[in-house]
């Protein structure tokens, strides 16, 4: 497998009137041509911002971006993304990479109707002619799911349903068969039996056409069912990031621990009071000069207080910013 | 007083606390600018009836818009319901005007899902903890300031937030910190059945664990009834003793919680809980989901007969012509749906 995508040590921060915001402190991944990449995290914690921010959609000021970079690979030339120019960008935003936002209703254009706005990629990036566009954007409402597509062409978004809207805005990522698609908490807003139908669109697209999906979210039941690697943020820190199995089996950083054991699960009937993680995410006004996690970490010690941890390798394919290693219950030995 | 409606196993012989009988919200649809004329109804709540036993959790849960909200609101008398009868132990809500429902009042409380709106921002903790005993202390004139300010101390103890934080404003508060708040308030008057409406939805899985922990923790010290209302199944599977399913106003079944989700009667139980992701890889992975395909209808224009049957994999023609009856199919085990029998007749094969 080939990398698509490769971001390095990006640093973002939020300069507001109150004070800076240090969003995200050296996130580093790779994603895999092909696989599904999760990135989990509560509300603040920057899933985001990182993915926002590679595609230039936050507004600077008042992000700044301090350093890293996000190198993107066609044909095996990497382009950073991070330093593109305005044009540059236009060029991969919904041709290369495609973006679908959690609130459909807000993302879409309230005064355009829906197939106008599946065709206008088509026609901004493939170079088709209006006649093409339309045909092919009716293809697309169809091939997402969305009954009587001809006469839903158009329709405006008011007159979609919450999980139609959505369809129609996975249309619109896909439009142009971009090699990389990143969904930002696209089931969130949606009821349970809603989401379990885009899930399962998500997967049948993503199988059919070979795509690389970036897959934001904080629910790590939808995770355990589409992702092949999941890297789970904190308080703007990549704490851990491992293939699936190993995550839910292993959870190497004591976050990742305590989130999955305070999650209640439909197939435990047990009475046992849920394992919470004590206290609140901290303040991300200063910068962080030790591990984000430290004040409400049950493995906390003097250590953690002093430098910030790097990525120790924890099995294969399997890293985590933390100090003490859980699996042999001891403070890592290193220098 | 036993329900002759049940029999008697070990913990029918609970007390019943609150009775909720042929409950019914419907919102007039209006028409017209001046001379306003109804052109139609939401039936928000139509037709519900259930008992909540004393010092048990009911769940209930549904997609949104399926009326658990105004349930809680309507069994609260926050709004009026259209018909039915509500009980809180032997006295009738729904007969009862303003000012005698105002004396209940401290007997039942509410504690809603949005913790900003529900906190005012230009109050002091201790004022809004406070405020319910001002309200209701004239009934025993007893609260003195020094009485009030430590039993506030003792109410923020007592859900877990600092004492010495009772002159601070609600915006300084997280929003797991601002929910104990809400919890605090409910609790200021020493009530017996507390309304939950999606208390944990709006806050993140690490403070979620926490404010669920809290509420079992308050259940066990203070003996309260909860109806907990949530979207969430695998939350609602964990804090319930017994668990109601909503669909479109109605209730499709309500029973003992380990009953409900180990063998489910009606059709949309078994969808909705084959809809919530299991955070297990490898379950995930071998599980067969029953999809539904569509959306929940519009509760202006319900379907005829049974309202799920739009979207059942298992509706015949009978269920578009007559609408199923709610009824007791096993012992305390209630669906409304005319395949479910003792005999697994409602069982969805799976795919």
């Amino acid at each position: 497998m080939s990398t698509i995508l490769s971001v390095r040590d990006l640093t973002l921060r939020f300069h507001t009137f109150d004070g800076v915001v240090h969003a995200l402190n050296g996130i580093s991944f790779d994603v895999q041509a092909g696989e599904t990449l999760a990135i989990v995290g509560e509300s603040g914690s920057g899933k985001s911002v990182t993915m926002m921010s590679l595609l230039h959609l936050l507004p600077m000021p008042p992000a700044r971006i301090a350093r890293g970079e996000a190198l993107f690979y066609t044909n095996g030339t990497p382009t950073d993304l991070l330093k593109m120019s305005r044009a540059d960008m236009h060029r991969v935003r919904g041709a290369q990479i495609g973006y679908i936002f959690q609130d459909a209703l807000s993302a879409l254009n309230p005064v355009m109707t829906v197939g106008r706005q599946i065709g206008e990629s088509l026609v901004m990036h493939l170079g088709m002619d209006a006649e093409t566009a339309r045909k092919r954007a009716i293809d697309l409402l169809d091939d997402v799911g969305i009954p009587g597509a001809r006469a839903r062409y158009r329709n405006y978004p008011h007159q979609f349903s919450g999980g139609m809207r959505q369809r129609a805005m996975i249309a619109i990522a896909i439009a142009c068969n971009p090699r990389m698609v990143i969904a930002d908490e696209p089931t969130t807003a949606l009821d349970v039996t809603v989401q379990a139908q885009i899930v399962e669109l998500a997967k049948r697209i993503q199988r059919e056409r070979g795509m690389t999906v970036v897959w934001i979210t904080h629910d790590l039941g939808v995770v355990a069912g589409i992702a092949d690697r999941v890297l789970v943020m904190y308080a703007g820190c990549p704490v851990e990031i491992a293939p699936v199995d190993d995550l839910y089996d292993h959870p190497q950083h004591p976050y990742t621990r305590g989130l999955l054991s305070a999650l209640p699960r439909l197939d435990d009937r047990s009475r046992r009071d849920l394992a919470s993680i004590q206290g609140a995410p901290p303040d991300m006004m200063a910068s962080p000069r030790h591990c984000q996690f430290a004040w409400r970490c049950p493995y906390v010690f003097d250590r953690c207080w002093k430098a910030v941890p790097p990525y120790y390798p924890a099995g294969k394919g399997h890293a985590t910013q933390c100090f003490y290693d859980l699996e042999n219950g001891r403070p890592r030995t290193d220098a | 007083m036993p329900d002759p409606a049940t029999p008697c196993g070990a913990d029918n012989r609970k007390e019943i606390l609150v009775r909720v009988k042929g409950l019914k919200k419907h919102f007039p649809i209006l028409r017209g600018l001046i001379w306003q004329r109804q052109v139609g109804a939401v039936k928000a709540v139509d037709d519900v009836s259930f008992d909540i036993r004393r010092g048990e959790t009911l769940g209930v849960v549904g997609e949104s818009g399926c009326g658990k909200s105004t349930t809680g609101r309507a069994i609260l008398q926050l709004q009026r319901p259209s018909a039915g009868k509500i009980f809180l132990g032997d006295q009738e809500l729904t007969a009862l005007g303003e000012p005698e429902l105002r004396k209940l009042r401290p007997r039942m409380q509410m504690i809603f899902q949005d913790s900003y709106d529900s906190l005012n921002p230009r109050q002091s903790v201790g004022q809004i903890i406070a405020e319910p005993m001002v309200i209701h202390g004239d009934q025993n004139r007893t609260l003195s300031r020094q009485h009030m300010r430590n039993r506030v101390a003792e109410l923020l103890d007592l859900v877990g937030l600092n004492p010495n934080h009772i002159s601070r404003f609600s915006h300084e508060f997280s929003g797991g910190q601002r929910q104990r708040i809400n919890i605090a308030r409910a609790l200021s008057l020493n009530p017996e059945f507390i309304v939950c409406d999606e208390p944990i939805s709006a806050l993140d899985v690490s403070i979620q664990a926490q404010v669920v922990n809290l509420f079992k923790d308050l259940q066990r010290r203070l003996g309260l009834t909860y109806l907990f209302i949530a979207h969430d199944l695998s939350m609602v599977q964990h804090i319930s003793d017994r668990v109601a399913v909503m669909y479109l106003g109605r209730i499709m079944e309500l029973a003992d919680r380990d009953e409900l989700f180990d063998a489910p009667l009606h059709p949309y139980t078994q969808c909705l809980m084959s809809a919530v992701p299991i955070p297990d890889p490898k379950k995930e992975r071998n599980r067969r989901r029953i999809t539904l395909t569509g959306e929940v209808p519009s509760p202006a224009h319900p379907p005829r007969g049974c309202v799920f049957h739009t979207r059942c994999p298992l509706a015949e023609d009978i269920c578009s012509d007559k609408t199923p009856a709610y009824r007791e199919i096993l012992p305390d085990h209630f669906a409304a749906c005319h395949f479910a029998d003792d005999k697994g007749g409602s069982r969805i094969q799976e795919p």
